[in-house]
Order: structure tokens, then C-alpha cells, then sequence
């Protein structure tokens, strides 16, 4: 940008169209309500007025996973539930992002020997982008990891550099119940057609090439 | 009426049929067999005099040491038991029956044992039974929808028995 800064008037700033959508999506991440256990006490005292996620603009909950962005994991992932969370990014419109809250959604935490019913990590099911351990975590340490996931987005380059970032898809879903044309008696067909509906959705999500 | 009270009535009805009584515990309990059951808890609930009109709970337990080496030291055989705390809210008093059952039925490894349903005489009775046969293993003969009601429904095995072999993987994912 240099050449160009500092030729124009004082009111007018200039970008590039790749900072100012990045600028954009960081400014407006909106997670999903999602919570599991104890640690959603906690994500909603994020919420609240004390700590106030709302200063990084991620502060508007939705409860629906097609307007959000960003699914914060926030609690236990039992066995039954893993399906659900599953479907649930499946449904969440790309870009997006995981952010696993907890030392249960990090790895089993207390659960991890005796928990019978506990996903240990919610790795296994969903890519996690941020993980924030603790039990459970202080706001603070909650705000952190939505900081970093911005530092993610900042970096984005999905219109020069064409896909954002690669994180791998776990091939397990838990369960059975997916759509047709996700689901297949064979697991590694299922798999397959799984990642060619992820790579066309990320194809027409992708903004056409200059 | 105090527990002694109930228990000294209920003797002179049942007879023997009230197979072991303890006062000095906590909780004052009879033991019946799993036969004699409902007619005994129906008794609870129809005598005037008695009027359990609550049943608070249902809860099973495993009564097995599964290290070998101090199941000799362990002070009881290997059984389960089904244990009902009862109130009455007329008469302000409350009473605990135990059902003993075999761990398997006839001793074969992965016949549940049985026990009558209450679900007759105590609506709360419904969702107790089904927990209980969701986690301890127990099956409520004549229960109207007997389905696991915390795990998934194809969830293997009953996790609060002491030999309860945790899921290597669950549907892919890994368990351990």
C-alpha cells in the first residue's frame, strides 16, 4: 500500500478489498449458542455486561447454525450429543470456525478415565480451530480465544491466495443419521462424498477471481 | 407411625413373606422378594393406616468387588438391588423396600434379571425403571416402553455394573 497512502485527503482511507472483508468478518463473528454444560454458565457471563463480548463484535448469539459463524463449544460432548454437534457445523455456512471451550471439549478433561459417555475432545468430531482449556475457563481466557480465531481471520487470503485455511475434517460422525447424500454403508465412501460436498460448498461460497 | 410401627404391621400381615427388616439404619427398610413385591407396596399404598401416596425413587445397586483379591474380604455375595424409598405425605412418614436379585438371571452372563413394574401403582415409577434399566441392568417385566432413557439407544451393556467394559469406539469415535 505504500505508494498509495498519504495522497489523498485526510477522510478518505484506502484498503485492500482482501484487508477490509477480513476487517469485516473479524469485526462481526457470530457464535453460535451452544451450550453443553457448565461451561456455558461461563460463555454467557462472556456475554454479559462485565466482560462484554460484544466489544469484538461477537456478541450477537444466534440460535441457528445458518446465521452463525463461529460455534463455541462450551461443555461436555457426550456420545449421544456428538451426532448433533456434528450436523451442526455441517450446517454453519463457510467461513467457519470452532473454538473448543473446556478441558472436556479439549480432551475429556475430568471425564477422560471414567467417563463412560464422553467424547474425549471434541476434536474427534468437529475441526477445532482455538482451544481454550480450563475448568472451566475464566472469561478472559474466553475473550483470548476469540482474539486469536480474529488473529485467523486476519490472515485469511481466500481472494488472492484462493482457500482460507485447511483444517482437516474428521472422518467419524458419531452417528448414522446424516442425508443421503453425505451417508453411505461403506465408511470410506462416506467420507469421500462427504469431503466433495465440503470442497463444492467451498466452491461456491468462494467469491469469483478477479 | 414410626418405621418400627410399619414394619411390626406389615409382619403381621405378609408374615414371611417379609423376607429381612433393618431399624437401625438411616432409612428403616424391608426386604421382599421380587414376587411379593407389588402386592406388598400396593398394601403400602391402599392401607389407610399407611398411605404411601410417593414414590421418591428407584435406584439400583451392584453389590460386586471385581478385584479378586478383595472380593473374600468384600462382606456380601455378588447381587443387585432395586431399592424403592417410599412417603407418605398423610402421615409424614417414609419407609425403603430392597429387592436382592441374581446379577444374571439363572446365572447366565447377559440375562438381565427381572423384576415386576410399578408403574401400576406410581406414575413417577415410569421414568425410574427406565433409568434403572438403562445404566444398572434391570428389566421391569410388564413396564409399558422399557427403552434406555439417558444413553443412546443403541448404547451396549449397563455402565453402572461394577464389570462394565467402557466402549473401545462409538460408532468411530474412540471411547478410551
Amino acid at each position: 500500500m505504500g505508494w498509495l497512502e498519504g495522497r489523498f485527503e485526510e477522510s478518505v482511507v484506502t484498503t485492500t478489498l482482501e484487508q477490509a472483508i477480513n476487517w469485516a468478518r473479524e469485526s462481526s463473528m457470530w457464535p453460535m449458542t451452544f451450550g453443553l454444560a457448565c461451561c456455558a454458565i461461563e460463555m454467557m457471563a462472556t456475554g454479559a455486561s462485565r466482560y462484554d463480548i460484544d466489544r469484538f463484535g461477537a456478541g450477537a448469539f444466534r440460535a441457528t447454525p445458518r446465521q452463525a459463524d463461529l460455534m463455541i463449544v462450551a461443555g461436555t460432548v457426550n456420545f449421544k450429543m456428538a451426532a448433533r454437534v456434528r450436523r451442526l457445523y455441517n450446517q454453519m455456512p463457510d467461513p467457519k470456525f470452532v473454538i473448543a471451550m473446556g478441558a472436556c471439549t479439549c480432551g475429556g478433561g475430568p471425564y477422560y478415565k471414567y467417563g463412560y459417555n464422553v467424547v474425549k475432545g471434541v476434536d474427534l468430531v468437529v475441526p477445532v480451530d482455538v482451544y481454550v482449556p480450563g475448568c472451566p475457563p475464566r472469561p478472559e481466557a474466553l475473550l483470548e480465544g476469540l482474539m486469536r480465531i480474529q488473529d485467523k481471520v486476519r490472515a485469511m487470503k481466500d481472494l488472492t491466495k484462493g482457500q482460507p485455511l485447511e483444517i482437516p475434517i474428521p472422518a467419524r460422525t458419531g452417528f448414522t443419521h446424516l442425508p443421503p447424500e453425505l451417508s453411505d454403508p461403506d465408511p470410506v465412501k462416506a467420507v469421500e462424498k462427504q469431503n466433495a460436498w465440503a470442497k463444492r460448498n467451498k466452491e461456491r461460497a468462494a467469491p469469483a477471481k478477479a | 407411625m414410626t418405621a418400627s410401627d410399619i414394619i411390626t404391621a406389615l409382619e403381621t400381615k405378609f408374615g414371611t413373606k417379609i423376607k429381612s427388616k433393618s431399624l437401625e439404619a438411616i432409612d428403616p427398610f424391608i426386604v421382599v422378594d421380587p414376587s411379593d413385591l407389588v402386592e406388598v407396596v400396593r398394601h403400602l399404598r391402599d392401607e389407610p393406616t399407611l398411605a404411601f401416596d410417593l414414590l421418591h425413587n428407584i435406584s439400583g445397586v451392584d453389590y460386586l468387588e471385581p478385584d479378586p483379591k478383595k472380593a473374600a474380604k468384600a462382606g456380601f455375595e455378588p447381587h443387585l438391588e432395586v431399592v424403592y424409598h417410599l412417603q407418605s405425605f398423610q402421615h409424614r412418614h417414609r419407609l425403603v423396600v430392597k429387592v436382592l436379585l441374581p446379577r444374571w438371571k439363572n446365572d447366565q452372563k447377559g440375562q438381565l434379571p427381572e423384576v415386576p413394574t410399578l408403574t401400576s401403582l406410581y406414575g413417577s415409577a415410569n421414568w425410574h425403571e427406565r433409568e434403572v434399566y438403562d445404566l444398572v441392568g434391570v428389566i421391569f417385566v410388564g413396564h409399558p416402553d422399557l427403552t434406555r432413557i439417558l444413553l443412546a439407544e443403541d448404547w451396549e451393556g449397563h455402565p453402572l455394573r461394577k464389570d462394565y467394559e467402557f466402549p473401545l469406539e462409538y460408532h468411530g469415535i474412540r471411547g478410551r
